[in-house]
């Protein structure tokens, strides 16, 4: 959504094996492709809709595919990419579970960022002062939000859980004062971020 | 602007020719027969380095040839057709690059046409001339590439049918081309397209002054060329902006005087390109290069394109325009996603842009951003082997 280099892809990086195949839907101007290219030698490609956004990642001498995410998917064979990345894209879809679906088939590996609306400033701006919560990672008026569906760091692993989706890796976040510090007590409360690492559990592909 | 422009130009610039496939080494066409000897006219700008790495062919549409920036004369009035993409500081960044532009064979701008003076007979081909192809057309330039001792293009670019060219140019010669950029092209001609030059070649043909093609020396078919040509433009703008450039204004008059002269400012317009047109361009060449571009299919044989693109090594910048409704998006996408399946690295933008189809030619600032970048850091998918 924001146009920086978020405190979160650090980790993101880390959780990439050197010189994967990455795809990354929602690219933004490429911060985290870059990365990627730089300090894992990935072979980064990414997808975006906004046509300056293009524009920055075409200069920064990326590969990107102008389009609507869920458009560029279907050129993919299942399995053909090492890891596909959604960074704090999935609430603003209109149906994220679609995507994640194709995420999944065409990845070997799925990184999914979210905001947690469980996030205790988000509880309790709707328990106290009765408005609809806006923080640093959710900071638009209900009328103006891009963000329709909003989720739980409870809501998506049990999302994962239903859809045969296995979580190898979460690390879950809270930022502040411009830092990102890790969340390991009770991270459904204290984290406004989570990062999960999924793979589609091979036991639950129905044969076609 | 056009200050700016002045500034950054190439300057003067020459026409150059270049001779090849004397008979008997005629260059064999798709059509089954062979053509020579053939000329090209071509141009050059910028130097080329010392490996002969940084030369980037630029290929023409339709009406286009190989002027593409600069100008002959310093009284010439217009400077070449892409003298905004192409100069010192600019897209293709003549400082840096050597670009080569040349003109079709088919084409009426100095290279071999149906215009030409056929040596067999020592007349101009007319209708005898062989029908030639968007193939053919890049194996000509190919002897042109050969003869100028450059191994391997850095990139191959064009708009509408030169998108087709520097499209077919990775597909016939796949280690020659490091990136190609086609811009607002298809591969394949679609039923509409088709259809609106059937509409310009039978207007040429429906002229008495055609004669079968046979004029040369006669009075030209001037009106049915300038027709052909007026529908041509009709495709090329879209409906947006032929409504802010002329809406229902009336040309040179406040109230309509109910005949049929030519009263609306969008007819004053299309019949001055159609009457310029006509002074610069020949009936037989717009009838050739129209049906070369019908026939031009790279999903054929297979009907797969992604079978046909199956040799390609270059990267790709894939340029498509929103109000194109010519060559629209899909059929840019429709090339991005072959690319895609086949593991090549491909770029796609789609400029937002209200100018239709002509768009390839005016929206400078936005196709600059992107190509100045795409030649910095593109490198080819494949390894080119020399």
């Amino acid at each position: 959504m924001t146009n920086k280099i978020r405190p979160e892809f650090k980790y993101i990086v880390d959780m990439v094996e050197p010189g994967s195949k990455v795809l990354d839907l929602g690219c933004g101007e490429g911060h985290l492709l870059k990365a990627l290219q730089i300090e894992k030698r990935a072979r980064v490609q990414g997808v975006e809709l906004s046509d300056t956004a293009i524009q920055e990642c075409v200069a920064k001498g990326l590969f990107v595919y102008h389009g609507d995410l869920d458009e560029g998917l279907a050129d993919f064979n299942d399995r053909s990419v090492d890891y596909v990345i959604l960074t704090s894209t999935i609430q603003v879809l209109h149906r994220p579970d679609f995507l994640i679906e194709e995420a999944a088939r065409v990845g070997k590996r799925c990184i999914i960022s979210i905001p947690n609306f469980g996030y205790w400033r988000i509880r309790f701006q709707l328990m106290f002062q009765g408005t609809m919560p806006r923080t640093k990672s959710l900071p638009y008026e209900w009328y103006n939000s891009p963000n329709i569906h909003l989720t739980t760091l409870h809501d998506f692993r049990r999302f994962c859980r239903e859809r045969g989706l296995r979580i190898i890796r979460e690390t879950d976040l809270v930022q502040g004062n411009g830092l990102c510090r890790k969340v390991g007590l009770l991270p459904n409360f204290l984290a406004d971020y989570g990062i999960f690492m999924l793979e589609r559990d091979l036991r639950t592909i129905r044969p076609r | 602007m056009a200050v700016v422009h002045e500034e950054n130009s190439v300057g003067i610039v020459e026409l150059k020719y270049f001779t090849f496939a004397e008979p008997p080494h005629e260059l064999p066409l798709e059509c089954g027969r062979s053509l020579g000897p053939i000329t090209l006219a071509y141009e050059t700008y910028g130097e080329m380095n010392a490996d002969k790495s940084n030369c980037i062919l630029v290929c023409h549409a339709l009406s286009g040839d190989s002027h593409a920036a600069g100008r002959y004369s310093p009284d010439e009035p217009k400077p070449g057709w892409w003298d905004n993409m192409i100069g010192p500081g600019k897209a293709f960044d003549t400082k840096r690059y050597c670009v080569i532009c040349s003109n079709i064979i088919g084409g009426c701008k100095g290279s071999t046409g149906p215009s030409s003076i056929d040596p067999k007979t020592g007349k101009p081909y007319g209708p005898t001339f062989p029908m030639v192809t968007v193939k053919d057309m890049v194996d000509a330039q190919k002897a042109l590439v050969d003869h100028l001792g450059i191994e391997q293009l850095l990139c191959v670019v064009g708009g509408s049918m030169g998108g087709m060219q520097a499209l077919q140019w990775p597909v016939s010669y796949p280690d020659m081309v490091r990136l190609a950029i086609p811009i607002a092209a298809t591969a394949r001609l679609s039923a509409q397209s088709i259809a609106f030059n059937a509409v310009g070649r039978h207007a040429i043909m429906a002229d008495p002054n055609w004669r079968n093609g046979d004029y040369y020396g006669k009075s030209v078919p001037s009106r049915g060329l300038g027709i052909a040509r007026m529908v041509g433009h009709i495709t090329y703008l879209s409906e947006t902006s032929m409504h802010d450039k002329f809406g229902r204004d009336l040309q040179d008059k406040a109230s309509p005087d109910y005949d049929f002269v030519t009263e609306f400012k969008v007819e004053s317009y299309l019949s001055y390109r159609g009457d310029e047109f006509v002074k610069r361009f020949d009936a037989n060449s717009y009838l050739y290069i129209t049906k070369a571009m019908d026939y031009f299919d790279l999903t054929q044989p297979t009907g797969e394109l992604r079978r046909s693109l199956s040799a390609v090594k270059a990267a790709f910048l894939v340029i498509s325009v929103s109000s194109d409704w010519l060559f629209p998006s899909y059929m840019s996408k429709e090339i991005v996603s072959a690319l895609r399946r086949n593991n090549l690295d491909v770029s796609y933008a789609e400029l937002q842009s209200d100018y239709g189809h002509d768009a390839f030619l005016l929206e400078v600032d936005a196709m600059s951003r992107l190509i100045q970048s795409f030649l910095e850091y593109g490198q080819p998918s494949r390894s080119i082997s020399d």
